[in-house]
């Protein structure tokens, strides 16, 4: 920068020379000089000014703002949307048909420590076990007093328990939510239900997890929030099958049985109303499964999907009415069978000997091996064996049941002509009893195909045709004449025109070969005879009864009254009219009944 | 003119301002009822469950049996039985109504005396000598 010299030589010699004083060049410079150092301060102080102003501003609007927002926000968290539908994260209920709780949850508690926050662990641990015998004394004190964070004490316990562990007073001890799963009929349609254990745990919920029956084939489904709460409705209608369980304890005892089944199907739908399977266990204490020795010997065996077994004469229907649907026979030929049949090395023996000859019809009334072997014999193996697969014989049952793909029939390696000729009347194949009900109910439904289920009104769609019409209804009328005037004369409920057929095998050995004294003695069945609507299949296991003089092991003995006694119950709470009339109440005067007095 | 628009544009923007804020705030308070309610919803949910197993629980069939045969001389109860289906004939007609406390072995007046013109037809005439 080029300053102006206060006295510039020029101008002062200049002045000097015109007699002016130069003193005065001085002070003007120094004037102009002062104002424009004036004027550089001015602007700068101007400056500052604005940038204060500025700041401020800033300031008052950073603060305004604030406060703006801050009486229009809320103090929480931004939410996706407010009006989230109630949380409905529990799992569903289970119901019968009519809506009937099988399965609900109910609000608990678990109890847990966490022993660095505890005063006296000792005195804790000594409580503790007084409010809980089962719990360890001293391993409880060694949780306590270790370096253990966290400890599990309880999973589920009752509010009387949980106010006694608060009266402990230790703030070791805390408690989680828990929801329980709660089977409030007990041991009530047990194996259809199965149970349910806890999965995942943490300090403040935990999963259920269904372990059996249909808590594990519809695990998904039932944990779906999507579902908004509905409940499962499954088929059973729980009066019935309370009935049902109930003769079935009865018969078991009274047939001396080590094991029933009893199956209740119906036959258009293929809706099972009722299953039961003896002996059977609580849900909500379900037992821990057998890790030795038959798995059938355990409560949690569900005998009517999981058993497989040999079902003896109840399938000589099936070969009666293959042999019909093929046209090679009709209810009146007549069909050679004389006991015993021999083929190749084997011999095929009747329980008694009857006759030369008998019509189809009364192979099946009589109940003869010989007859079926014969029917058999023109249908051949590999017809038969293409007709059982067709009924369902060969494959699990689809029914809705974890325990399901367990049931896988026992079906011959080489179906050749003499295991032709022994499935033919129910032994070489073992299926669970209910393949044989949807089979019956198969044959009750005019010949279309019925696949067993357990969910109430999904919509079934009628099943493919395996039998005609004409034939299921002739085998109908065959085993209408069974309990009419054959081997399961103690079913023919008067009035439900039952139709049925019994079958008593010998119980395979598991090395090999057949128990001379034990059977699996099973009815199977239809009602009424003439339009059906139900079928029934029950199966007891080693039964015997002392009966008319001697011990009696075939199922018209055994199986039959108890299937009988289970029409009679059922029939009416199904809304089933007996056909016949009432009868007449001779000597009896119907009078007001006076309540009330 | 001028003036008057500016300080109606200003009143308006207050008046505005206010509506906002006192609507803001209502909305707020509807949220928390909203939330309030589907707590107690929940809770409602909650306890309804617990009734619903309670009534599950209690009329389980093999309590229903139990107090059956507890009370079986009270209230004879016994399981459906086919016989018990009943045709629409067999059902009677209405006895003509007789009163339900008429004392036995006491004649009843067919033609009843000493009743004047205006007892109504249907009255009792068993209440006469009661």
């Amino acid at each position: 920068m080029i300053r102006t010299p206060l006295r510039p030589l020029a101008r002062i010699l200049d002045a000097r020379a015109k007699g002016e004083n130069p003193d005065a060049i001085e002070r003007e410079n120094i004037r102009l000089r002062g104002e424009a150092t004036r004027d550089r301060e001015r602007l700068r102080a101007e400056g500052r000014l604005l940038m204060m102003g500025l700041f401020f501003l800033a300031a008052f609007v950073t603060v305004g703002a604030r406060m703006g927002t801050l009486a229009a926000a809320q103090p929480e968290e931004p939410q996706l949307s407010e009006a989230a539908p109630a949380i409905i994260a529990q799992r569903a209920d289970i119901t019968d048909r009519e809506g009937r709780v099988l399965a609900t949850n109910l609000v608990t508690h678990a109890l847990y420590a966490q022993p660095p926050m505890m005063v006296d662990p000792e005195r804790t641990a000594e409580k503790l076990v007084k409010i809980f015998p089962d719990l360890d004394h001293d391993r409880l004190v060694k949780d306590f007093t270790g370096t253990r964070k966290f400890v599990w004490i309880k999973k589920k316990i009752s509010p009387e328990q949980m106010q006694d562990v608060h009266d402990i007073g230790d703030p070791g001890l805390l408690f989680g939510p828990r929801e329980m799963r709660l089977y409030p009929n007990g041991s009530l349609a047990a194996h259809i239900l199965g149970g349910a254990r806890f999965g995942n745990e943490g300090v403040n919920s935990a999963e259920i997890v269904g372990t059996a029956g249909v808590e594990k084939a519809f695990d998904g489904w039932l944990r779906d929030p999507a579902n908004g709460g509905a409940p499962l409705k499954l088929s059973i209608d729980l009066t019935i099958q309370s009935a049902l369980e109930e003769i079935l304890a009865g018969g078991m005892k009274l047939m001396n049985a080590k094991g029933a089944t009893a199956i209740l199907m119906e036959v258009q739908t293929g809706e099972i109303v009722a299953m039961a399977s003896l002996p059977d266990f609580d849900p909500n204490d379900r037992p821990a499964p057998l890790t030795k020795g038959d798995a059938s010997d355990s409560p949690l065996f569900n005998r009517a999907v999981q058993g497989v077994y040999e079902l003896g004469s109840t399938f000589k229907i099936f070969a009666v009415a293959q042999a019909m649907e093929l046209g090679l026979v009709n209810p009146s030929t007549m069909v050679a069978t004389a006991s015993p049949m021999r083929v190749g090395k084997f011999k095929i023996h009747d329980f008694h000997n009857y006759g030369p000859q008998l019509s189809v019809t009364d192979v099946i009334v009589e109940s003869s091996n010989v007859g079926t072997a014969r029917i058999v014999q023109m249908i051949g193996p590999e017809r038969q064996r293409e007709f059982l697969t067709r009924m369902g014989f060969v494959e699990p049952t689809q029914v809705e049941l974890g325990e399901a793909p367990t049931g896988r029939p026992i079906v011959p390696a080489k179906w050749s002509d003499i295991s032709a000729m022994t499935i033919g009347y129910g032994h070489g194949l073992s299926a669970s009893p209910l393949h044989l009900a949807a089979a019956y109910a198969t044959i009750a439904n005019g010949g279309r195909r019925v696949t067993p289920t357990l969910v109430h009104d999904i919509g079934h769609q009628p099943g493919e045709r395996v039998v005609s019409e004409d034939v299921a209804r002739r085998t109908m009328g065959m085993m209408r004449a069974v309990v009419s005037r054959g081997t399961a004369s103690f079913a023919d409920v008067k009035g439900y025109q039952v139709a049925g057929k019994t079958g008593t095998a010998d119980k395979a050995k598991p090395t090999g070969g057949y128990y001379k004294d034990k059977v699996i003695a099973t009815f199977a069945g239809a009602f009424p005879a003439t339009d059906p609507k139900y079928v029934l299949v029950l199966s007891l296991d080693e039964a015997s009864t002392y009966a008319a003089g001697e011990t009696r092991r075939t199922a018209g003995w055994t199986a039959v009254p108890v299937a009988g006694e289970v029409i009679r119950r059922v029939g009416p709470l199904l809304g089933l009219r007996p056909e016949e009339g009432p009868t007449e109440l001779a000597g009896i005067q119907l009078v007001k009944a006076k309540l009330g007095h | 003119m001028r003036t008057l628009i500016y300080l109606a544009t200003a009143l308006a923007v207050m008046g505005l301002a206010f509506w906002a804020y006192r609507v803001n705030y209502e909305t707020q308070d509807r949220l928390g009822d909203l939330r309030t309610i589907n707590r107690e919803i929940a809770s409602l949910h909650e306890g309804l469950g617990v009734l619903g197993a309670e009534w599950a629980y209690l009329n389980r069939p093999d309590r229903l049996r139990e107090l059956v045969n507890m009370n079986f001389t009270r209230v004879p109860l016994l399981p459906l039985a086919p016989e018990q289906f009943g045709t629409a004939a067999q059902v009677a007609y209405p006895a003509p109504e007789v009163a339900d406390d008429l004392p036995l072995g006491e004649p009843i007046d067919v033609i009843a005396t000493g009743i004047d013109a205006n007892t109504p037809a249907n009255a009792p005439a068993v209440e006469e000598g009661q």
